[in-house]
C-alpha cells in the first residue's frame, strides 16, 4: 500500500522539519541507498548561528552524501542538501540552488514554504514533499502548492510525532497522499525507486 | 506533455520577462539577470499585496505609474543586514587584512550593496580601533535610495543593539560598542565622526561603472541575488576596480569557486570569503 503508481517519475524530494528534526532525519536518511537516484533537499529550522555540525553528523550516519547546500551548486542525485542556517534556500529552473537573506517568513529563515514553493515551480508534478515533526505551521502552504502542481504529499503521522503541530497543520492545508509513521518514511522513499 | 500548470508557468515566466524588460526600458533598472526563483517570489508577493490579477496587469501598472515602480524596486531589493554580521570574519579582517592594508599610504574601500549602512559603520569602527581610519576613504554604495538615506542617518532600532553588541565583542572589538553611539528610548544614533571618512552614493552594480581604484572591495550578500552570468560580470567589475593585490570580501555563503574569474583571485583562507586579486 505504501507504493504509489510509477507513472510519474519523481525527480526530487523536499523535506521540512522543525522541533525534533535531528531525531526524525536520523530515522529517515540512513535508509536511503547510496545511489538514491534523485536529490533530497531539507529545510530544518535551527538557530541563526548553528554551523555545519548538523550536516556532518548526518553524513557520518548515511550512505548518501549529506551536505549543506551551496549557492549556485547543482542539486545532484544521491545527495541530501540541508539549508544553511539563517538563509532561505530556493531552487532555480536549472536545478541549482539560490540563497536569499529575505526577512523571516512566518518567523522562519530558512523557511520550508519558500523551499517547497520554489521546488514546485521547478519540478511541477515530479516532486515529493514531506512534512515531519515541528511546533509551527511552516510548510503547509508549500505542501499545498506541491499538491496543486500535481506532486506527491507525504506527512509524518501526527500520532507518534515528537511535536504534532506541523504535521497536523499540513494535513489540514493539503490533500495529503500518504500519512506514515516516522519509521516507515525512509523505506517508503527507498522503495519508490527500487527496481 | 502539456497540461494546465505547465502552461500557466510558461505564461507567467513570459510575463515576468516582459515585466523586467519594461522596467529596464522605462526606468533603467536592470533585473533581467537576477535569480528567477527570487524574482518570482517577490513579484508574486507584490501582485497579491496590490490585488493584481496577474503579472501582465503588473507590467501595465508599472509602466504607467512611477510610484508603483518604486514600490517594486523596494520589493526587489532585500536590505536585511546587521552590524558585525559574521563576527569571526570581521576578526580575520582585523587580524589578517588590516595589517596588509597598512602598507598602503592611502586606503580606499568600497562597500558595494551597503544597504542601511550597518556594515559600513562596523568597518569604520574596526579601522578606527586599528588606527587606520584616518588614512581611509570609504565609498558606500547601493541602488536603493531609501536604504541609502537610512545609512547616511546612522540611526538604528534600539532592539537590535544587543545582537550588534554581541557580534562586536566576538569580532575582536577593543572598546565598548556604546562608545560609538548615543541612545534614546527607541533608537541608537551612531556618532557623527564615524561618517567623516565615508561617502554614501547611489550606484547600480549592474548598470554603472567602476569609479576608483580600491584596496578593498566589500560585497556581501548581494551576489546571491544574481544569476551566474551576472555574478561573473560583477566579479570582472571588482577585478577592474581593485589594485593589483587588493582584497575582495564576499558574504559568508558566496564564493568565486564556480566562476571563471576564480583564476584571477587567491583565497586568503581555506573557506574562501576573502580573496586577493592577482598582481
Ligand atoms: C542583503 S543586503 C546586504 C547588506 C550588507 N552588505 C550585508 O551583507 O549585511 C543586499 C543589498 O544589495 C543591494 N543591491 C541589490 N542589487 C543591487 C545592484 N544592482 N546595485 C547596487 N546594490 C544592489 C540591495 O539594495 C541591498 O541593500
Amino acid at each position: 500500500m505504501t507504493r504509489p503508481s510509477k507513472r510519474v517519475p519523481y525527480e526530487a524530494v523536499v523535506i521540512g522539519v522543525s522541533a525534533g528534526g535531528l531525531h526524525a532525519l536520523r530515522a529517515i536518511l540512513p535508509r536511503l541507498p547510496k545511489n538514491f537516484p534523485v536529490p533530497v533537499v531539507v529545510v530544518q529550522h535551527r538557530g541563526a548561528d548553528s554551523d555545519g555540525f548538523f550536516a556532518e553528523y548526518l553524513d557520518q550516519r548515511c550512505l548518501v552524501q549529506v551536505k549543506e547546500a551551496e549557492e549556485k551548486e547543482e542539486a545532484a542525485p544521491g545527495t541530501v542538501y540541508l539549508a544553511p542556517a539563517n538563509y532561505h534556500l530556493l531552487l532555480e529552473d536549472d536545478r541549482t540552488f539560490s540563497l536569499t537573506l529575505e526577512s523571516r517568513v512566518r518567523f522562519a529563515r530558512p523557511s520550508i514554504d519558500v523551499l517547497f514553493e520554489s521546488a514546485a515551480d521547478v519540478y511541477g508534478a515530479n516532486l515529493i514533499g514531506i512534512i515531519l515533526t515541528g511546533a509551527n505551521d511552516d510548510g503547509s502552504r508549500g505542501l499545498a502548492t506541491i499538491k496543486k502542481r500535481g506532486g506527491l504529499a507525504v506527512v509524518q503521522d501526527p500520532v507518534g510525532a515528537e511535536v504534532d503541530t506541523m504535521p497536523k497543520a499540513a494535513l489540514q492545508a493539503a490533500k495529503v497522499d500518504f500519512v506514515l509513521p516516522l519509521a516507515a518514511i525512509g523505506q517508503f522513499l527507498a522503495n519508490l525507486y527500487e527496481e | 506533455m502539456t497540461n494546465t500548470t505547465d502552461d500557466s508557468k510558461e505564461v507567467e515566466d513570459l510575463e515576468i520577462a516582459l515585466l523586467l524588460e519594461g522596467m529596464f526600458k522605462r526606468y533603467g533598472y536592470d533585473f533581467r539577470d537576477y535569480s528567477l526563483a527570487h524574482l518570482r517570489r517577490r513579484l508574486r508577493h507584490r501582485m497579491e499585496s496590490s490585488s493584481l490579477p496577474d503579472m501582465g496587469a503588473m507590467l501595465h501598472r508599472v509602466l504607467h505609474d512611477r510610484s508603483f515602480f518604486e514600490l517594486l524596486l523596494r520589493d526587489l531589493s532585500i536590505n536585511v543586514t546587521e552590524m558585525f554580521r559574521d563576527p569571526d570574519i570581521y576578526l580575520r579582517i582585523r587580524t589578517e587584512v588590516v595589517s596588509r592594508l597598512k602598507t598602503y599610504p592611502f586606503v580606499k574601500i568600497w562597500h558595494a550593496g551597503c544597504a542601511t549602512g550597518e556594515e559600513v559603520y562596523s568597518m569604520a569602527i574596526l579601522l578606527h580601533e586599528e588606527g587606520l581610519l584616518e588614512r581611509c576613504q570609504i565609498y558606500a554604495t547601493d541602488f536603493n535610495q531609501i536604504a541609502l538615506k537610512k545609512a547616511k542617518a546612522g540611526i538604528y532600532a534600539l532592539d537590535q543593539i544587543r545582537q550588534f553588541t554581541a557580534n562586536y565583542q566576538k569580532s575582536g572589538g577593543r572598546e565598548s560598542l556604546s562608545d560609538y553611539y548615543t541612545a534614546d528610548d527607541h533608537s541608537v544614533i551612531l556618532k557623527n565622526w564615524l561618517k567623516k571618512k565615508v561617502v554614501f552614493a547611489d550606484h547600480n552594480l549592474v548598470t554603472d561603472s567602476v569609479f576608483s581604484e580600491m584596496q578593498l572591495v566589500v560585497c556581501r550578500n548581494v551576489l546571491i541575488y544574481f544569476n551566474r552570468e551576472l555574478q561573473n560580470r560583477i566579479f570582472q567589475t571588482f577585478y577592474e576596480s581593485l589594485c593589483p593585490g587588493g582584497f575582495l570580501w564576499l558574504g559568508s555563503k558566496e564564493s568565486l569557486r564556480l566562476s571563471p574569474m576564480n583564476k584571477h583571485f587567491d583565497p586568503l583562507f581555506a573557506d574562501e570569503k576573502i580573496y586577493k586579486r592577482e598582481l
